[in-house]
C-alpha cells in the first residue's frame, strides 16, 4: 500500500476524478481512457466522479490517459479540457455549466418508486 | 434493510509510519456479506485533504495530530464522521440510508426486456414476471412471453411442450445456472421438475446461442438461474391450490453458516389425487400425481480472494397415474379391464460450481462446473412399458480474460460429457453409451460505442457424433439512437433420443417403425442444423411513454434430422432425413407503456415449419401457421410497506393446425386436415398487503375453450385406432386457482 513502486507494474491501478454528469458521459469518458494504448479497464463513476484505470505502466501513465480524457472533453484534476474539446460534448454533458449539474441531481422517471 | 447493523470498530494495528492513516471501507447491502466499497470519499473534517477508496476499499490519507475527525461519505449510504485519535488502521462499514430520508432516483424497471447492448438477442425473464401468472414450474414459465411457445398438454400424460422458433424443446439448449439439465431422459417431463418458486430468473436466447455451453442448442438456449441462499428470503412460504385439484406447497429455508458459508433448503411437494373427466369420454382429463422435490444448496463467497462457490443436492421422486377414470393400478395393470398408465420417475443430481476472480485483476475470471445425474424413468401405457435410465456427467472449464484492453474479450475453455442410455422398449432392449471431449474458444468485441460481437468455435471428439466444428457468431450493430440490428449464425449437432421425446406415442395403438440405416444412434444418423437469424429492436417515446418494437425473422435448416412421421394412423417411424427440413419464423412484438404502471404487450408471430416425409414434403403437425400473443399488466401505486394490488392478463390465439394424416382410417376415425383456430385467455389479480405477504386468484382459459374429442378411439382403447396424440387445445376448460407467498428475512 506504500506509494513506492519497485519494479513498472503491468497491471497498475489508479482512480483519477474526472468530471461528468450523465451516462452518456460515462461512456465517452471511458471510451477516451481505453483508447490510450495500455489502459486495460476503465470504469468512471457516475456518482463519486471517480474514473478507475487498470493500465500497462510500461505503456502509459496518468498523465497520458488524462490527457486522452481531455481531448474527448471531460476535465480531469490535472488536465483541463480545451475549449473546443469541451464544445464537442453533446448540449445535454455541458458538466461546466451549474443548470446542467442541477438537472442531472433531479430524479428522474415516472412510476413505480 | 433495517436490521443492517451499524459496525464501527477500530482494529488496534500497529503501523510504523505515522504519517498517514491506512483503513479499508466496507459497505453490507441487503446481506450480511460485507462488500468493499470502490470510490467512497474520504475526507478530514474542515480540510481539502482527501481520498478516495481503491478496489479493494482501502485507502491511505495523510495524518496529522490536528486532524481529528474523518468523514467518509458514499452516495446511497449515511455519512459517517469519525473521531481519530490515533493513526491506527481504521475499518469502517458504511450503512444504507433509510428508506425515508432516501431520495429515490428509480425508474421502474420493465419485468422483461430485451437488451439493447448485447450481440446476442437474449431476452432477460425477471422474478417480477414470473409472478404474472402463478407458474409452478418451469414449463409454465413462459406463459406470458411470446418468444417461447407453450403447448397444450398431450390428451394423457398432461405434460406441457415448449417451442421456440417453431422448434419443440429438444432443440433448445436449457440449463440450470448455465449446466445443460433438461435434456436426455429428462427432456419430456424435465421442465415440470423445476418448481417455478426456485427460479430467480431466466434469459432466452435466441437463434444459436453461445459455444460455452456445448454443441447441442440449434433453435437457442434457456437458461434458469435458481435463488441463491445468499439473497433468497430468510424463509419463504407459496401454497397453491387449483379447481382441478392440484395442490403445491414450496418452502425455501435459508441461512448464514459462517463468515462466507451460506445454505438453503429448498421443498417442493405437488399433489393431485381428484379424478376429472369433463368431457366424458371415460378417460382422465389430468392425471393424477404426486411430486417432491428437494434442493439443498451451498454457496460459498469470499469477495476478498475473489472465490464463489455453489454446492448443489437435488432429489426427486415424481409419480403419475393416468388413463381411464375406472382404471386401478393394482388390479387392471396389463389387463384388458381398463386402459391406464403410470409413468414414476426418480432423479438424483449433484453439481457444483467454483469461480475465481482475481481481486487484483477484475478481468480475469476463472469457472469450474461440474454435474452429475441419475435419471430413472418406469413407466407403462396400457400394454406397451417404457423405461429409461440415464446417467450423466458434465464438466465445464472456462478461463475470461481480455486481449489488450476491456474492449476485446475472451472466453475459453474444455467440456467433458458422458451419457449412458438403457431403455427398455416393450420387449426390447436399447443401450448407448456417449461421450465427448471439446475445446472452446470465444472472442468478444464491443467498441463501447455501436457495434459489437461474438465469434465462438468448438471442437469436439464425440464417441457417435465424430469430431466436428461447431461455430457460432453474433452481431449487434446500432445505427441510431435506441436501435438494436442483430444477426446471427451458428451450427448445432446432436443425438436425438427418439423414445424419450416422443414417448406419447406408447398411449396409442401405432407401431414403432425405425428404420435402420446403420448409424451411430440406434441406427440413425446425428441431427446437424443450421440457424441463421436478424432481429432488429427499436425503442421509441410517444405522448412521453416508452415503448420498443421487435421484428425477428429465424431460419433453422436441417443438414440431418431424424424424422419422426406420424403420417400413417398405424405406426409412428423414425428415419433419417431425405430431402429438405427447415423451419422459418417470423416474430413482430410491441411493447408500450401506455400509463404509469401500465404495460401492454402484442405479438404476432408466423412459423413456417416443413419436413420432407416419405409421403411428400409437409408441414410439422399441430404447429400453427399463425399466432397471436397479446399481455396487458397493470399495477396501483405501491405504498411505503409495499402494498398494491396487481393485474395480469394474458390472450393467445392460435390458427389452424395440421393434423398428421388418419386417411387410411375408417371414415369414422378420420379427423379433417385441420383443427378450428381457437384463443385462451389467462388472467390473474394479486393483493400485495406488505413486502413479505401476498395472495393471487387466477384463471386459466377462463372463456372455457375446448376440444371436444381429444382422444380418438376412446371408447375402445384396446382397438386398432386408440390414438392420444391429436391434441391441439385444451381438454380441461377453464381453471381457477389461488394461493399466497409468505417471506421473512
Amino acid at each position: 500500500m506504500m506509494t513506492t513502486t519497485f519494479a513498472q507494474n503491468k497491471n497498475a491501478k489508479a482512480s483519477i476524478e474526472v468530471d461528468g454528469v450523465c451516462l452518456m458521459c460515462k461512456s465517452r469518458i471511458e471510451k477516451g481512457a481505453i483508447k490510450t494504448k495500455g489502459v486495460k479497464s476503465a470504469v468512471w463513476n457516475i456518482e463519486t466522479h471517480q474514473l478507475s484505470l487498470i493500465y500497462d505502466e510500461r505503456k502509459t501513465n496518468i498523465k497520458a490517459i488524462e490527457a486522452n480524457v481531455a481531448a474527448v472533453g471531460h476535465d480531469t484534476k490535472d488536465v483541463k479540457a480545451t475549449d473546443e474539446a469541451y464544445n464537442s460534448v453533446h448540449d445535454c454533458c455541458k458538466y461546466r455549466d451549474e443548470t446542467i449539474q442541477a438537472d442531472h441531481k433531479k430524479p428522474k422517471g415516472g412510476g413505480g418508486n | 434493510m433495517k436490521n443492517i447493523l451499524y459496525i464501527l470498530f477500530l482494529l488496534p494495528t500497529l503501523m510504523l509510519s505515522q504519517e498517514v492513516l491506512k483503513g479499508v471501507v466496507m459497505e453490507t447491502q441487503d446481506t450480511n456479506n460485507e462488500l468493499p466499497v470502490l470510490d467512497a470519499n474520504v475526507v478530514w473534517l474542515e480540510t481539502t485533504i482527501g481520498t478516495t477508496t481503491d478496489f479493494d476499499g482501502n485507502f491511505t490519507i495523510p495524518y496529522k495530530k490536528e486532524y481529528k475527525k474523518l468523514i467518509i461519505s458514499y452516495i446511497g449510504f449515511t455519512t459517517d464522521t469519525i473521531e481519530i485519535n490515533e493513526p491506527n488502521f481504521l475499518r469502517h462499514v458504511l450503512r444504507p440510508k433509510g428508506d425515508l430520508d432516501e431520495v429515490l432516483v428509480k425508474t421502474r424497471r420493465k419485468a422483461s426486456a430485451t437488451s439493447y447492448i448485447e450481440a446476442q438477442n437474449v431476452i432477460k425473464i425477471s422474478s417480477a414476471e414470473l409472478l404474472k401468472a402463478a407458474c409452478c414450474n418451469l414449463s409454465e414459465s413462459f406463459e406470458t412471453n411470446p418468444s417461447i411457445d407453450v403447448n397444450f398438454a398431450d390428451a394423457v400424460t398432461g405434460t406441457r411442450q415448449i417451442r421456440m422458433l417453431g422448434l419443440k424443446s429438444p432443440y433448445i439448449l436449457i440449463t440450470t445456472e448455465n449446466i445443460p439439465s433438461v435434456r436426455g431422459a429428462a427432456q419430456t417431463y424435465g421442465l415440470s421438475f423445476i418448481p417455478g418458486t426456485w427460479v430467480e430468473s431466466i434469459q432466452v436466447t435466441k437463434g444459436a446461442g453461445s459455444v460455452t455451453n456445448g454443441f447441442e442448442s440449434i433453435a437457442g438456449q434457456i437458461n434458469a438461474e435458481l435463488q441463491k441462499p445468499l439473497t433468497d428470503h430468510k424463509l419463504f412460504v407459496n401454497a397453491y391450490g387449483s379447481v382441478n385439484g392440484r395442490l403445491e406447497l414450496n418452502t425455501h429455508l435459508n441461512t448464514k453458516v459462517t463468515d462466507k458459508w451460506s445454505t438453503g433448503l429448498y421443498l417442493h411437494g405437488n399433489l393431485r389425487d381428484q379424478k376429472f373427466d369433463k368431457n366424458d369420454d371415460s378417460f382422465l382429463d389430468i392425471p393424477l400425481m404426486q411430486q417432491i422435490n428437494v434442493m439443498n444448496r451451498w454457496q460459498y463467497t469470499d469477495g476478498e480472494k475473489g472465490w464463489v462457490s455453489f454446492i448443489n443436492f437435488r432429489f426427486l421422486n415424481d409419480e403419475k397415474q393416468t388413463g381411464q377414470v375406472d382404471f386401478n393400478p393394482d388390479t387392471d395393470k396389463f389387463t384388458t379391464n381398463a386402459w391406464g398408465s403410470e409413468i414414476d420417475t426418480r432423479r438424483y443430481e449433484v453439481s457444483a460450481k467454483l469461480g475465481y476472480v482475481n481481486p487484483d485483476i477484475p478481468y480475469q475470471t476463472a469457472g469450474l462446473q461440474v454435474s452429475y445425474s441419475d435419471h430413472d424413468q418406469e413407466s407403462y401405457f396400457g400394454f406397451n412399458q417404457y423405461n429409461i435410465k440415464h446417467r450423466s456427467i458434465y464438466a465445464n472449464a472456462i478461463y475470461n480474460s481480455i486481449i489488450g484492453d476491456s474492449r476485446n474479450k475472451v472466453k475459453t475453455g474444455l467440456s467433458f460429457t458422458y451419457d449412458d442410455y438403457e431403455e427398455l422398449v416393450n420387449a426390447d432392449t436399447f443401450a448407448r453409451k456417449e461421450n465427448s471431449l471439446g475445446a472452446f474458444f470465444e472472442y468478444t468485441f464491443d467498441n463501447l460505442d455501436d457495434v459489437n460481437l461474438t465469434a465462438g468455435v468448438r471442437v469436439d471428439n464425440h464417441n457417435r457424433l465424430g469430431a466436428f466444428i461447431t461455430p457460432r457468431l453474433h452481431i449487434r450493430y446500432t445505427p441510431w439512437e435506441k436501435s438494436a440490428l442483430r444477426f446471427s449464425a451458428g451450427r448445432g449437432k446432436r443425438s436425438a433420443n427418439i423414445f424419450t421425446e416422443n414417448q406419447q406415442l406408447f398411449s396409442t395403438s401405432r407401431t414403432v417403425n425405425l428404420v435402420n440405416s446403420g448409424g451411430e444412434i440406434y441406427g440413425l444418423n446425428p441431427e446437424i442444423a443450421w440457424n441463421y437469424g436478424f432481429s432488429y429492436l427499436q425503442g421509441f417515446t410517444i405522448f412521453g411513454r416508452k415503448g420498443d418494437v421487435t421484428l425477428d425473422y429465424y431460419r433453422t435448416d436441417f443438414q440431418n434430422q431424424v424424422v419422426v412421421d406420424w403420417e400413417n394412423p398405424d405406426e409412428i417411424s423414425f428415419y433419417n432425413l431425405e430431402g429438405d427440413s427447415y423451419a422459418q419464423n417470423f416474430q413482430a412484438e410491441l411493447n408500450f407503456n401506455v400509463a404509469d404502471r401500465w404495460d401492454v404487450r402484442l405479438a404476432y408471430k408466423y412459423y413456417d415449419v416443413q419436413t420432407q416425409y416419405r409421403s411428400g414434403k409437409l408441414e410439422k403437425p399441430l404447429v400453427p401457421n399463425h399466432r397471436i400473443f397479446a399481455n396487458t399488466s397493470y399495477e396501483t401505486q405501491k405504498s411505503e410497506n409495499g402494498a398494491q394490488w396487481k393485474f395480469d392478463t394474458t390472450f393467445n390465439w392460435l390458427g389452424e393446425q395440421r393434423f398428421s394424416s388418419t386417411s387410411t382410417n375408417d371414415v369414422a376415425f378420420q379427423l379433417p386436415e385441420n383443427s378450428p383456430t381457437l384463443g385462451t385467455l389467462n388472467a390473474q389479480i394479486t393483493k400485495v398487503f406488505s413486502d413479505n405477504f401476498e395472495v393471487y386468484l387466477g384463471g386459466e382459459n377462463i372463456t372455457n375453450v375446448r376440444q371436444d374429442n381429444p382422444i380418438l378411439g376412446a371408447e375402445d382403447p384396446f382397438g386398432s385406432n386408440f390414438d392420444t396424440t391429436f391434441v391441439y387445445g385444451p381438454i380441461f376448460g377453464s381453471m381457477y386457482y389461488a394461493g399466497l407467498r409468505f417471506n421473512l428475512n
